[in-house]
This record gives structure tokens, C-alpha cells and sequence, in this order.
């Protein structure tokens, strides 16, 4: 008997196993293989986890939709690494859950803002961005430096991120909440930006 | 590609890519015979019906794909095992052209700094005070300038509040070119201690008064309280900003007899920085600057003012 499309067509449970098949052939040869692989899986040497201040700080950054105008992705090109610094490499992100490498750069990138301006630039730029870049388009976050963190769920955070590999210890976790409580979502987020991209730093 | 965890992998990715590549085909000529006419009715009707009808006469026939489409997925199988060959694709297989994203922006770094070192050798034979006034220093600089410092200083070097301004020869750590390029390499961090818990509201106030004082007459009762505020200020702030209040570089202390407020100039905003102290920072570039490029941007920036 001749093969015919139509057979599969007419298949639906056929037809749903081969589509799902074919299509993930493309994920299962490019991603599944970065898994199991060195450079992909393994931080960087001396690399540490956030602080629990960075931490939250993070999902600040996350909440307010930075990552939709800030990438954290320095493209290994000349024109990206004259301007931010090192190309942003693999090792770098494994503690990231998720990523905020981004796609758009609608401000500049902020792979490696860290320690680029000081923490009372970063207030002011926060609250009023045209205070300190009179040419900026970013929106101001004034509320930030008015809203207190509690840190009640930071040991949460720490432990569900050492379930997928974040080498977080005991210690870590039970100073959490008081490493947090009474900071300002401001400080948060300004204590994650300025740990952002050190571990390359210097690195040509 | 060399850091797999086992070989195992390798082997998978040949082989779903190349398996891939060989169904495609196996699927494509497959679908490109045109199924025998036999049994059909001679007439304008190519393929075999489907048994679909609609509206009494329209039927669904069984057809190949045309034929210059068939012609792309064939130049595209081509062109999959030519990349293939060429570059890394295949496990560990560094692919006949040794490709690298690493490699390639090596290249592109090495071919760039040929076409640059010339010119930074011109700049290295040169004076600071000389780069200042070199208009293609003064180009780079500037591309320099506005990527490093404009986000504080301002993209004209006029700075604003809490970030000096650049253009007024007035020097917080030194105006010479020594001093700039060593701000710029090494970066500052100013340290004005908080006086507010020392000597109180009133102290602060007395205080404020005797420095805005050294830089404008005051009369009455200004007069009175800067006059209490001299005292304090001989056995305390004088230490960096001098007995006369001119400020001193090696701290980064301001001098308080100008019109120049960094933090402003109101009674207000200089009790402010009385009672909280300042600790304005710049930070260090050499990680991320060569002094090659340092040396132009101090030339650039000693240039607002010479």
C-alpha cells in the first residue's frame, strides 16, 4: 500500500505526536545539548549569588518592566564592548531565574552598570531621570524610595532558587528577612544594578 | 563546543542534524512524485480527487508542490550541508573555516586597533595641555566624553547639582592634567563628615552662617550668627577647608570664599550638607577605560576651560 499524507491528516493523535516531533526537533539539537555543558552550567570563578537585598532588588527590576527597554547582553562586537565593557558570557547567568538578557534597548544596556555611577546618582536618577540626564526618555520611579520591603518572603525566594541550583546556605536564608526588612524598594533595586557585571569587570 | 559533558552529545546533535537534513529529503522527493493518472478520467484533472466536494463540482485534488518550489527546498538542503561543511555545526566538528563568534571578535578588535594605534601613538607623543587642543583628540574625546560622563556631568561637561561642572576652571581635586587624569583613572570619593548630631540645629545654623560669610557681606543678625558659627568653624572645618575657607585638593574640600555651591548655595542647602555631610563620589574608570583613551579624555575635559 502506497504512503499517503493523507493518512496522517486524517490521524489526529498521529498528526498532534509527528507535529509536536518535527517541531521540537530544533530545540532538542540547539538548547537541550547547552544543558549538559560546561560554559553553560558552571558560574564564574569567585562568582556569588545575590545578596538578599540584591534579590529583591531583582524583582523589583523584574515588576517594573526594566528588562522591556534595558537588555543585559553585551554582544561580543567591537561597537558593544568599547561601550559597556566584556562581552556577556554564559557563566554569568546561570544563578539568573529567569534571565533579563532582554531584546530591547530602548536605554542602554546594564549588563555591567555595576559600579559604574554611585548610589546617589542612581537615587536621583530613579526618582527624576531628567534630574542627573536632562536628554533621558525613562520614566521616574519616585514611588520606589517611599515603598519599605518587610523581607517576609525573601527566605522563601532564597530557598525555591536553591532548588534549581542557586548555591544559597543556611546562613544566607535565616538572615534574609532581616538583611531586607526597612529598606526601600529604591535601595533594593539599587543595591541589585550596582552588583551587575562585576564578575568581568576589567576583563578585555 | 569542546566542553560537553559526555560524547554522547556530539553524537546526538550529528545525528538529529543530519537526520533532519536526510527526512527533509526522503519527505521531499517522496511528495514530488506525481501520483499516477490511472483510474481518472481524462480531462483537465491532474491529481488524484480527495474526495472533497463542494458546491455540486469543486473538488480537492491531490497535487505535488510546484515545481519552483520544490527547486527552493532542494537549494535549501544545499546550502544546509554546505553551511554544515563550512562552519562548527556538527558535535565538535570546528567546521573547514574555523569559525568562532570568539574568533570573529578578535578579528574585528585587532583590525580595529591597527587602524586606531597610529593615532593614539600621535597623542602619546604628546602633552596633555597639547591633546586639549588637538581638534581629532577633541573628536574622540568628545565620542568618550559622552558615553563615560555626560551622565553626570552633563553632555556639554556643565554639570549640575552634586556633579561638578567641568567648563568653570574651578577644581575640586586639582585642575592641572595630572590631577584630572589621575581623578579620571582612579576615580574620588569626597568625605564631608555629618555635623548635625555634634553641634545641633543651632551650631549647624551658626555655622552655615560664618561660610556663607566668606563668600558674601551679611549684616544684622546674619552677621551675629556667622560671627558665633567662626569659632566652630576654625576648630573643625578648617581642618580640610583651610583657615581662610580656600579649600584644599588633596581632599577634595571646596573652597567656601567663591560663588561655586556644588550642593548649593541657599542657608538652607549649605545647613543641609552641614548636618548630613557629603560624600560625593566619581567613579574609577581604568577598569574600564585604557590610559591610552584616559589620557584623551582628561586632554578633552582640561580643555573645557584652556
Amino acid at each position: 500500500m502506497r504512503f499517503t499524507h493523507e493518512k496522517i491528516e486524517t490521524q489526529l493523535p498521529w498528526l498532534v505526536i509527528l507535529v509536536i516531533l518535527v517541531i521540537s526537533v530544533g530545540g532538542l539539537v540547539e538548547i537541550v545539548p547547552l544543558f549538559f555543558q560546561e560554559s553553560t552550567t558552571s558560574p564564574l570563578p569567585g562568582m556569588k549569588p545575590y545578596t538578599a537585598l540584591q534579590l529583591e532588588g531583582r524583582d523589583i527590576y523584574i515588576r517594573e518592566g526594566c528588562v522591556g527597554c534595558h537588555s543585559q547582553m553585551i554582544r561580543p562586537f567591537r561597537a558593544e564592548t568599547e561601550r559597556y565593557g566584556h562581552y556577556s558570557v554564559a557563566a554569568e547567568s546561570v544563578w539568573d531565574h529567569p534571565f533579563l538578557w532582554g531584546s530591547k534597548r530602548t536605554g542602554p544596556d546594564l549588563a555591567r552598570v555595576g559600579e559604574r555611577y554611585s548610589d546617589d546618582w542612581h537615587k536621583a536618577h530613579l526618582n527624576n531621570p531628567r534630574d542627573v540626564v536632562p536628554e533621558s526618555n525613562m520614566p521616574g520611579y519616585p514611588f520606589l524610595s517611599e515603598a519599605t520591603l518587610d523581607g517576609v518572603i525573601t527566605p522563601s525566594k532564597m530557598r525555591a532558587l536553591r532548588q534549581v541550583g542557586v548555591p544559597y546556605n543556611e546562613e544566607d536564608i535565616a538572615g534574609a528577612t532581616a538583611a531586607v526588612a526597612g529598606k526601600t524598594e529604591q535601595e533594593a533595586l539599587i543595591a541589585y544594578l550596582q552588583g551587575l557585571g562585576l564578575g568581568l569587570k576589567g576583563v578585555n | 563546543m569542546s566542553d560537553f559533558f559526555s560524547v554522547f552529545w556530539k553524537f546526538w546533535i550529528t545525528t538529529l542534524t543530519l537526520g533532519g537534513i536526510a527526512f527533509c529529503l526522503v519527505l521531499l522527493i517522496n511528495m514530488s512524485k506525481r501520483p499516477s493518472d490511472s483510474g481518472h478520467a481524462a480531462g483537465e484533472q491532474t491529481g488524484e480527487p480527495m474526495g472533497h466536494v463542494w458546491d455540486e463540482d469543486l473538488q480537492e485534488l491531490n497535487n505535488p508542490l510546484p515545481t519552483w518550489w520544490l527547486r527552493l527546498f532542494y537549494i535549501s538542503i544545499i546550502f544546509g550541508l554546505g553551511y554544515l561543511v563550512l562552519y562548527p555545526g556538527l558535535g565538535s566538528y570546528a567546521g573547514y573555516l574555523n569559525w568562532t563568534s570568539r574568533g570573529a571578535y578578535v578579528q574585528e578588535k585587532q583590525s580595529a586597533d591597527l587602524e586606531i594605534k597610529p593615532i593614539f601613538d600621535r597623542f602619546a607623543q604628546m602633552d596633555i595641555t597639547e591633546i586639549a587642543k588637538d581638534p581629532e583628540a577633541r573628536l574622540i574625546g568628545q565620542r568618550l566624553f559622552i558615553n563615560h560622563c555626560a551622565q553626570c556631568h552633563g553632555s556639554d561637561g556643565g554639570g549640575q547639582r552634586g556633579y561638578p561642572n567641568l567648563k568653570d576652571n574651578d577644581w575640586l581635586w586639582g585642575g592641572e592634567p595630572a590631577s584630572i587624569e589621575q581623578t579620571i583613572r582612579e576615580g574620588r570619593q569626597a568625605q564631608m563628615p555629618a555635623w548635625g548630631t555634634v553641634y545641633g540645629e543651632e551650631g549647624v545654623k551658626q555655622l552655615a552662617h560664618y561660610v556663607l560669610s566668606l563668600s558674601r557681606p551679611v549684616n544684622g543678625d546674619d552677621a551675629a550668627l556667622a560671627a558665633k558659627g567662626a569659632p566652630l568653624f576654625a576648630t573643625t572645618c578648617a581642618a580640610c577647608h583651610g583657615a581662610e575657607g580656600k579649600g584644599n585638593p588633596v581632599m577634595g574640600a571646596p573652597n567656601l570664599t567663591d560663588h561655586i555651591w556644588l550642593y548649593g548655595g541657599a542657608e538652607k542647602e549649605v545647613m543641609e550638607t552641614i548636618r548630613h555631610g557629603r560624600h560625593g563620589v566619581m567613579p574609577a574608570h581604568k577598569d574600564r577605560l585604557s590610559s591610552a583613551h584616559i589620557r584623551v579624555l582628561a586632554g578633552y575635559v582640561y580643555g573645557f576651560s584652556h
